[in-house]
């Protein structure tokens, strides 16, 4: 009976993935341990932010691919309207108006879109099946350009830039050609400048600050230079749990959140390292498997979508810790310190599984 | 079942909609080629580029704190502290890190005296990492400051320098700068010496400055090194309240005094104005030199007892051969020199007394140069007297070979030679310690040094008891009397040299003087720069500060009177001025 009501209880759940996941967030909880300076009640907080992502994901998991579908529509056009509504009424907060007071919670819109996004894309390719033209990639590219503008003006550059990235895999996985691909190469090499003069100041400093992190060494280049400095003096093995001098001294800024991969490279060196994205790849490798065996466009696009936007988090914020990318606001996915990225990226990794273990109950 | 129909047309058309296999492989590719830039990245940073990171980052935690040495005290011939170290603190700031609410920066501030606005501009929106708010605290404010608790402000601990006896001893002590550095005087010459070795210790620090743990055993500090200089303090105070009240009766633009100790050649004072407060050394333009070792100056008469003594020691003189000074002028090449008053015959012990320049001349003049310059050259003159003191000037005496006759004579009074005033009261010694000249120390010395011969005692004596007659009615310097005491001295009143010869109005007076004359204990040498209120002969203007001086010293020595009922200092009012040449 147990065995039984257990057995129903995992049904939607992904093995495979499902370890993958928990590996990784064991490892996060030893490294947020280190990185918060020890503090109990910061991995007890974490805890429950877990307890409640796994929930989300459990009951994403249980929802048939076909109820998000419809939903798609709907939850784009709410969260759109949850932005413009951010950029009239939205509370400033640290320069940046990101957050939206209803009755008594405060909620980030930009966060609904991450799944919205890819949804929308999906949803809509999937309608135009082989038919798509050059129409309707034109339509996408507006559709996702709204959202990602927003974002940006909030200003939010590391979120605009990963739904950007979520809504560019779903139409390149919708067959987009490969001229309309070097189109917009072209056409965004020559918008750059214009590009560049649209950004704020502080988002041209980090840009300039990627390339010579010297040039202002206590102020805009400090986040890079400590974190190559902690990755680097990790060395092969790293100097141990706990033991990372730059983190533990409070040397690493943010180094619960955007930086903790610099706690985690100092205290376990290269080796660790080496593991950490053996993990990352194995999550990758099944998100992308599970995509390949998707029965439907839909789900098909979807669950491409999702996983390489999750790989492109992970490449963004390790690039950007270990000095290859710019500084922008991106946590590493399932291991910085917060709630609202690991509830929304459970809930991605929810309909993966989803995908996966309703496509018997579609073609039965 | 709809859905099952569309799926099925989506199967069909499979082909078409399902991505190519390139394009998987593209994506593929691009997954594993992004981690492999990553795992690069990472290698990279950790095993190429790992020793000069590691290095960084210890730079950035390991700190080297260093343990200020207690820096020694200088003091007088008994122990009396002229320089000492005290413990304050100063407090300073790490900006990022301090977490202030508006209210507690103004308590700061007004704690610390500073204007609010101050404190702010030092410490918001300040991206440096160390500010000094204020340094050299006394030790109980700061720890009011610390009782305020504001995050990010800390203390450290230093050593301010005291002088108590400011700026009476300004120019020997000198003082240090705000890292306890010497700047002048001892502070400076003996800073090795004082300041002694800084301890350290190797410590773990946070981002903010905590000391987490100890790396290594503390290097525990070196303390400097006591140092005695030979000045007796109290009679620094009277020769620099004398010389202070000299200087403002005659409105003079400085002046120096420096006693000696005539047996051992220590300096038990030497004072000099304008002086200044080390304590807190500002506005020291002109001030802060120590006149007496490191200016020169042309001393004039005080110079004709070496002249005289040189002819006694000759053979070709007596202390009673009479040499003609009419008609009070002479001749040499196209040049006069003249004596105040014609004075007729003098015997060599009057030349001395009346100060006659025509007298001093004739006796040099019938010296071989080389003889006299032989002479000055051993009394000291012209060359330092390395007493080790920074700056010390040496002086000027030029080599006899291009000594022209009028050069000869006017040398013999002091004229177109310089040295300091503490070269001429060393000079002073060879008269009493018959005719041995003492090198001088500004040091407390444990014995006697030994001198050098220059004249023979005979002539050392007969010098002294002429220089005895300066003092008495006829002698040019009555007003350097001393009660209870016999004194021996001589007086020079001398023209300044300026730009292009010697200035008309401006005059250095000097005395120096040694008593008791029975067995001399104390050299007094007074010289006073450009005396501006009418008065500027040396027994008008030093002299007196030399009585001061002298019966002030002896007495604080306790040292017995040589002529204990001669208790009426001449009324120096009544008798006529006897005045020297210049």
């Amino acid at each position: 009976m147990m065995n039984k009501l257990l057995k129903h209880f995992v049904k939607h759940i992904d093995g495979f993935l499902m370890g993958s996941l928990i590996a990784t967030i064991l490892v996060a909880l030893c490294v947020l341990y280190s990185a918060s300076g020890q503090s109990m009640d910061k991995l007890t907080s974490q805890a429950v932010n877990i307890t409640v992502a796994l929930s989300l994901m459990w009951i994403a998991a249980n929802i048939p691919p076909q109820h998000l579908e419809r939903i798609a529509l709907p939850a784009y056009v709410i969260g759109v309207l949850l932005l413009i509504a951010v950029a009239l009424f939205g509370e400033i907060s640290h320069g940046a108006r990101r957050w939206l007071h209803i009755g008594v919670a405060k909620i980030q819109p930009s966060e609904l879109l991450k799944i919205a996004m890819p949804m929308l894309l999906a949803w809509y390719f999937a309608r135009r099946d082989s038919l798509s033209t050059m129409k309707d990639y034109l339509v996408g590219a507006i559709l996702l350009a709204v959202p990602v503008g927003l974002i940006m003006k909030q200003p939010d550059l590391g979120t605009s830039l990963m739904i950007g990235a979520s809504g560019f895999y779903v139409l390149f996985l919708a067959g987009l050609s490969w001229r309309l691909l070097l189109g917009a190469v072209v056409s965004v090499g020559i918008m750059a400048p214009i590009l560049w003069s649209m950004l704020h100041d502080y988002q041209r400093k980090r840009i300039e600050i990627l390339f010579d992190p010297y040039q202002d060494p206590l102020g805009a280049g400090y986040h890079t230079i400590q974190a190559s400095i902690a990755l680097g003096s990790g060395g092969l093995a790293g100097k141990g749990w706990l033991n990372g001098t730059q983190s533990q001294l409070d040397f690493l800024p943010e180094r619960t959140t955007d930086f903790i991969f610099a706690v985690f490279g100092e205290e376990f060196g290269l080796l660790g390292n080496l593991l950490l994205l053996l993990l990352f790849t194995l999550i990758i490798g099944r998100g992308l498997v599970i995509a390949a065996q998707a029965q439907s466009t839909f789900s098909r696009l979807l669950a491409g979508s999702i996983t390489l936007t999750f790989f492109t988090y992970v490449f963004v914020n390790i690039g950007m810790v270990s000095g290859i990318l710019p500084v922008v606001g991106v946590p590493l996915p399932l291991i910085s310190y917060g709630g609202t990225s690991l509830v929304t990226l459970l809930l991605g990794f929810g309909i993966l599984m989803s995908i996966h273990t309703h496509k018997k109950l579609v073609t039965s | 079942m709809i859905r099952a129909a569309r799926l099925g047309s989506a199967a069909k058309s499979r082909v078409v909609v399902k991505m190519p296999t390139w394009r998987r492989r593209i994506l593929l590719i691009a997954v594993l080629a992004g981690f492999a830039v990553l795992l690069g990245r990472s290698v990279y940073l950790q095993s190429m580029h790992k020793a000069f990171l590691q290095q960084k980052g210890d730079a950035r935690y390991s700190r080297m704190i260093t343990l200020p040495a207690h820096r020694g005290k200088i003091t007088d011939r008994f122990g009396e502290p002229l320089a000492i170290s005290t413990p304050v603190e100063s407090i300073w700031a790490s900006p990022p890190d301090v977490k202030a609410e508006p209210e507690q920066l103004v308590k700061l501030a007004t704690l610390l005296k500073i204007k609010p606005d101050v404190i702010t501009k030092k410490l918001v929106n300040n991206p440096r990492e160390f500010v000094y708010i204020k340094r050299r605290l006394p030790p109980e404010l700061a720890a009011q400051v610390m009782r305020l608790h504001i995050p990010g402000v800390f203390t450290q601990r230093e050593y301010r320098r005291y002088y108590p006896a400011g700026e009476v001893t300004a120019h020997l002590v000198g003082f240090t700068g705000i890292d306890d550095n010497g700047q002048e005087g001892f502070e400076l010459h003996s800073q090795g010496w004082l300041s002694g070795k800084a301890g350290s210790r190797r410590v773990i620090k946070d981002r903010q400055g905590r000391i987490v743990e100890d790396l290594e055993a503390v290097k525990v500090p070196q303390d400097g090194h006591d140092l005695a200089l030979s000045i007796d303090r109290k009679i620094q105070y009277l020769a620099y309240r004398e010389l202070a009240a000299a200087v403002e009766e005659h409105k003079a633009k400085a002046g120096s005094v420096v006693v000696l100790d005539a047996k051992t050649g220590e300096v038990l004072a030497m004072a000099n104005l304008p002086s200044y407060n080390p304590n807190n050394p500002v506005n020291m333009a002109g001030r802060s030199r120590n006149r007496a070792i490191v200016d020169i100056f042309e001393p004039g008469s005080t110079l004709k007892p070496f002249t005289a003594a040189a002819a006694l020691d000759s053979g070709r003189y007596k202390p009673e051969t009479l040499i003609e000074t009419s008609p009070g002028a002479m001749r040499i090449g196209s040049a006069t020199i003249r004596d105040a008053h014609p004075q007729g015959l003098l015997t060599v012990a009057q030349v001395i007394q009346k100060s006659s320049n025509v007298g001093s001349a004739k006796m040099a003049l019938s010296l071989e140069p080389h003889y006299l310059w032989s002479i000055f050259n051993q009394v000291g003159f012209g060359s330092p007297t390395r007493i080790g003191f920074p700056g010390e000037a040496s002086g000027k005496l030029r080599n006899y070979k291009t000594w022209r006759p009028i050069e000869q004579a006017t040398m013999s009074y002091g004229h177109g030679i310089s040295m300091t005033l503490l070269q001429l009261a060393r000079a002073y010694t060879v008269f009493t310690n018959n005719g041995t000249l003492l090198p001088v120390s500004l040091l407390k010395l444990k014995e006697p040094p030994v001198g050098h011969q220059v004249y023979t005692p005979a002539t050392a004596n007969h010098l002294k008891d002429m220089m005895e007659t300066v003092i008495q009615v006829g002698g040019t310097a009555p007003r350097a009397q001393v009660l209870g005491y016999r004194v021996a001295g001589k007086t020079g009143t001398a023209h300044k040299p300026g730009v292009g010869g010697y200035q008309a109005n401006h005059y250095v007076s000097s005395f120096v003087g040694l008593a008791p004359a029975s067995n001399p204990r104390l050299i007094v040498a007074v010289m006073i720069d450009d005396p501006g209120a009418g008065k500027y002969y040396g027994g008008t203007v030093a002299a007196p500060v030399f009585s001061k001086v002298m019966s002030g010293a002896l007495r604080m020595l306790a040292i017995p009177q040589d002529a204990p009922n001669n208790n009426v200092v001449i009324p120096v009012d009544d008798i006529p001025e006897i005045k020297e040449v210049v």
